[in-house]
């Protein structure tokens, strides 16, 4: 490589170029009336040339690159199609995972285009402005790219018809959608902490990363692919919230307080949310690449340490709390899929219980907790679904008032124990899961209070009737497709048909 | 001791000359295997040089082709023509 190309101008020359001096300072109309949102969180800035842009893709190559993308993307999905990619997967358990996430964190995507749109239109410096319009736009590209990835499944498997109206709906895709609203309702900077911040860079990898790999692992080429796709997007969203971070810290010491606040705040609710993944990874892949405690151990402790000592230098602490969820990383998946297994009847995918190599498998994983809480409780209600007694919870749990999951999840330091905290509020008692969800509420208690609890909506009338047929019709299930068990679905009845020709074959 | 930085890659034919730049310019980088990706740890900083890809593949290679097979990172990111650097700064 002797002759080196000549650039015109250097990679932070052309990022400067696009993203600055571009916008100016209003005249007609005072600066605080036109960039109404972005002072009244009490975050202070001084200069807002202040902001480095993390990455520095300039339009032209954030198209040149994003089409390249969606070219080797599109190629996969077709060849997917083409090939009957869905014959090829471990086995079609796995697709329940599939399930819960079109209808779980495809929604999200669409919810985070919105945010992004709003905010990178509210900050009036234009570095973030330009920084949250591009990720608006590979947002939506996420929404879309899963949503025609999964349609192949729709053609085959129950369930995944309907993704946006049950997100709407259903009781604990109120969990993911109830997260982005409250992060969406909050001002500019808060929503940068919780979606860029918390979400994407703290706790995004152990959504995208080990999964994918598990798709990988279980066969499934096409949810590989839009989850590779989308996560080249996440490495530039990372760099944007932790970007954020510092601008802030370093703008006014004043800061600090308010963003730490918010960090505790969204890192727990980040952590409730991602119960719902560590059930996928740990029950639901039937050839699994890591436990949900190892991937906690990879992505939290060891990355989030290394992060929160790199913040150190501003006064940041750790999360409050992230001793709790370290914790908790050796029993919520078990105890989010006892929760499914309950009530399976009123859910979109399908539970069952591990086999016996799989519970052999949880045990190894979990040495200090799987055989002394959990599998004797899966392996009784094995033992009472062979003896034609399947128990099914038929009343409604209560909801935490906060991350909205059922309250199932125990006191860490005595996990046979549920965790219940309650407060007091203009005479009304509010029932919340933890220490971490009760602050939050606490602290802003006429926000949550008008939380849209599936629960509460139901016994006041509002989810299509009294029985749960009615509320399950409301949410656009088939019931007898959709819910129950995977042993004897109509899932089941045509995989095991496939598998027949295939021996046969 | 240095907190590890962190970059993680497809397992794809992009992505494996970068990868082996990356083992080439930090000697003490651990590369770790999983299905269909490729994490690379390394203690305080990480460097992509440009000069090492383009010799590995024999043609000219824009550092910002790295996106196409990112898939995540640990670590602040310094990003410029000719190198694209991960570290902390504690």
């Amino acid at each position: 490589m002797a002759e080196k190309r000549k650039k015109k101008l250097g990679i932070k020359q052309r990022y400067s170029m696009l993203t600055r001096g571009l916008d100016w300072e209003t005249s007609y109309q005072p600066m605080d009336k036109v960039f109404p949102y972005d002072n009244y969180e009490g975050i202070i800035i001084h200069d807002w040339e202040g902001w480095e842009d993390p990455f520095r893709l300039t339009m032209d190559a954030y198209w040149k690159f994003q089409s390249e993308k969606e070219k080797k993307l599109y190629a996969v999905i077709d060849s997917f199609a083409q090939n009957n990619g869905h014959l090829g997967i471990t086995d079609a358990r796995y697709v329940n995972a599939i399930k819960l996430f079109l209808t779980g964190i495809s929604p999200a995507e669409y919810q985070a285009a919105r945010g992004f749109t709003h905010v990178g239109r509210q900050f009036r410096g234009v570095g973030p402005r330009v920084a949250c319009q591009m990720q608006a736009i590979d947002e939506l590209r996420h929404a879309q790219t899963q949503i025609h990835a999964m349609s192949h499944y729709n053609k085959y498997f129950d369930g995944l018809h309907s993704g946006p109206h049950m997100y709407d709906r259903v009781w604990y895709l109120s969990v993911p959608k109830s997260f982005f609203d409250d992060a969406r309702t909050a001002g500019p900077f808060e929503f940068l902490t919780s979606i860029s911040f918390a979400f994407e860079y703290v706790l995004t990898n152990l959504l995208f990363v080990p999964f994918m790999s598990g798709a990988a692992f279980n066969g499934d080429m096409a949810t590989v692919t839009f989850g590779f796709s989308a996560q080249s997007d996440e490495a530039r969203h990372m760099t944007l919230g932790l970007e954020v971070i510092k601008f802030m810290l370093e703008q006014d010491e004043r800061n600090i307080p308010i963003v730490q606040r918010w960090m505790d705040k969204w890192f727990w609710r980040g952590t409730r949310m991602l119960s719902l993944v560590g059930m996928m990874m740990d029950y639901m892949l039937p050839k699994r690449v890591m436990s949900w405690s190892e991937a906690w151990e990879i992505y939290f402790t060891e990355a989030g340490g290394a992060l929160f000592e790199d913040l150190a230098r501003y006064g940041i602490k750790p999360p409050k709390y992230a001793d709790i969820a370290t914790k908790e990383a050796e029993h919520i998946s078990h105890q989010a899929w006892n929760i499914f297994y309950n009530y399976t009847h009123a859910a979109g995918f399908h539970t069952w219980i591990p086999e016996k190599e799989e519970l052999d498998w949880l045990s190894e994983k979990y040495p200090d907790t799987f055989d002394k809480y959990y599998r004797k409780r899966f392996e009784h209600f094995a033992e009472e679904e062979k003896a034609g007694r399947r128990f099914y919870n038929d009343t409604l749990p209560m909801l935490c008032q906060t991350c909205q999951i059922p309250m199932g999840f125990t006191e860490m330091d005595d996990p046979t124990t549920i965790s219940l905290r309650s407060s007091e509020y203009k005479g009304n008692t509010y029932h919340t899961c933890s220490d971490g969800c009760k602050d939050i509420f606490d602290y802003e208690p006429e926000k949550y209070i008008q939380a849209w609890l599936p629960v509460h909506q139901i016994y006041q009338g509002n989810c299509g009737g009294a029985e749960v047929a009615d509320v399950l019709k409301w949410y656009n299930m088939n019931l007898g497709a959709d819910n129950m068990d995977y042993k004897g679905s109509p899932d089941q009845k045509l995989w095991d048909e496939w598998q027949a020709h295939r021996v046969k074959a | 001791m240095s907190r590890i930085v962190s970059i993680t890659l497809q397992n794809n034919d992009d992505a494996r000359p970068i990868i082996e730049a990356i083992e080439a310019d930090n000697p003490d980088a651990t590369v770790n295997i999983y299905p269909a990706m490729v994490k690379i740890d390394c203690a305080g900083r990480l460097i992509v040089k440009q000069e090492t890809v383009e010799e590995i593949i024999g043609r000219e290679w824009d550092v910002q082709e790295l996106h196409l097979s990112i898939v995540s990172l640990a670590g602040n990111v310094d990003e410029e023509d000719n190198y694209f650097e991960l570290k902390w700064n504690f």
